[in-house]
């Protein structure tokens, strides 16, 4: 499992492309938003939450396709399913793999784009405590629905289709979490919302993965 | 033969055409008469209330299609246990007959409840918890339906809208929370509810009762012609399977 997740992430430092593309997106959205709603401080401040989380949901949402697909195209998929390691944890693998390459780089991020954005300073380390807490969810339920649409052609607009609804919950916590802290309000309950999720997908969301790749490597 | 062997039985798909077929026509039948005279008894012998005026009849068409929209997911999770535990093919076409119709039920829940809310509330739209998990039941549907379209294997298409199914129904409860949580609700309680102290007035009672039992069993009448379609178009792919196989090169 552990060299799966090793191989993953040389592949993803050493082959290009995928590890600064997803920061890349980040910075674009939080740039194009105040120039699409105007650089007022009053109306960005209080929509910076949002627009930071929902940044980060389609960044992660958009290196989705290539979580399998690469795998499924030179064979390496179809050598996991003998494979002597459970399928289960070659899926905990893939998406934690993905949180680290995607996922982690937008949590160190954030804050500075919180800066462009002018979030209140006293929101900062709540919105890196938040996005880490929430991050897993987002990784664990995008490799689930890679894994479902893994055998399509043109997948990738189905994986949107189907993965932003299962988005919801985290992002309703996760945004509310910053949302209160920027308010001066106490962020704990939505944040340990935000954590109980992420916690709850990364225990059961790989056996659904192993299954709907199961049923597509039939 | 034991009752469960007896019940497992229907899912044979000839004896499921068969009971179908004997059902279906009673289905229709009592899903005209129950809509036929509880929405012409509701819109046209039910007094206006007294703050809503004439709007509160648009109650006899939102709040059973607002009923059948979320049962109609629950007999899809439950279609798809059956389909990935004991494999009968019945139960997964009447899981993938059942999600337009869930579709269509939520976005006419959506529009009446939206047509209602603009005199009452002042607004079309709010974004109250219960107006949002709605619109996201709405979002699931729509993923569902794409998925069995996309998918080119049929049992595989089964297999993977059955997972989805079960994902997606605890992401679906979780949402339904989440919204809850995220903004106060505009939207008022319960209309009907067996522990209620208070309920709807009897007179907008009664002809409540008679469209739901109606919408009900529109959704019976098509959820079971939509799997007898969908049954007989899979025999018709086997039959030219079959002819193809048998012709001369």
């Amino acid at each position: 499992m552990l060299t799966l997740l090793h191989r993953d992430l040389r592949l993803a430092l050493r082959a290009g492309g995928g590890f600064g593309q997803a920061l890349g997106f980040y910075l674009i959205v939080a740039t194009l938003v105040p120039l699409g709603v105007g650089p007022d401080r009053a109306t960005l401040a209080p929509t910076a939450p949002g627009i930071l989380w929902l940044g980060a949901l389609l960044a992660c949402l958009l290196s989705l396709d290539r979580v399998f697909a690469l795998d499924r195209e030179d064979g390496t998929l179809d050598g996991l399913v003998p494979a002597p390691l459970p399928l289960e944890a070659a899926a905990t693998a893939k998406a934690a793999a993905h949180w680290l390459t995607t996922a982690l780089p937008l949590v160190v991020v954030a804050p500075g784009l919180g800066l462009l954005l002018s979030l209140p300073a006293q929101a900062m380390p709540w919105l890196a405590a938040a996005l880490l807490a929430g991050t897993p969810a987002l990784s664990w339920i995008g490799t689930f629905g890679a894994a479902l649409t893994v055998g399509l052609k043109r997948g990738s607009l189905l994986l949107s289709l189907l993965v932003l609804p299962l988005y919801v919950p985290t992002l309703v916590f996760g945004a509310d979490a910053v949302r209160r802290a920027a308010q001066g309000l106490d962020p704990a309950q939505p944040l340990l919302l935000t954590a109980a999720i992420s916690l709850g997908c990364v225990a059961l969301l790989p056996f659904a993965t192993a299954a709907a790749l199961r049923i597509n490597l039939r | 033969m034991s009752l469960s062997d007896r019940i497992w039985a229907w899912a044979n798909p000839r004896k499921f055409m068969a009971l179908s077929g004997a059902i279906l026509p009673w289905a229709w039948g009592l899903a005209a008469l129950c809509l036929g005279v509880g929405l012409i008894w509701g819109f046209a012998f039910t007094p206006d209330d007294f703050r809503m005026g004439s709007s509160v009849k648009i109650i006899y068409v939102h709040v059973p299609t607002a009923f059948i929209a979320i049962n109609a997911w629950f007999m899809m999770l439950l279609a798809s246990l059956v389909w990935l535990v004991r494999r009968h093919h019945v139960s997964a076409l009447a899981a993938r007959a059942a999600a337009p119709v869930g579709l269509v039920m939520t976005v006419a829940a959506l529009a009446t409840g939206a047509i209602w809310g603009k005199p009452m509330w002042g607004t079309y739209w709010a974004w109250d918890p219960r107006l949002t998990s709605f619109l996201i039941l709405a979002l699931f549907y729509v993923g569902y339906i794409a998925l069995w379209e996309a998918v080119e294997s049929p049992d595989a298409a089964a297999d993977l809208t059955s997972v989805l199914c079960l994902v997606g129904s605890v992401f679906a409860v979780l949402s339904r929370y989440a919204a809850q949580f995220w903004n106060q609700g505009l939207h008022q309680g319960a209309s009907l509810s067996l522990d209620a102290e208070e309920n709807v007035a009897d007179v907008f009672w009664q002809p409540l009762v008679l469209t739901l039992v109606g919408f009900g069993a529109l959704f019976v009448a098509l959820v079971l012609q939509r799997t007898r379609t969908e049954i007989r178009v899979r025999r018709l792919h086997s039959l030219k399977a079959r002819a193809r196989a048998e012709a001369p090169a």
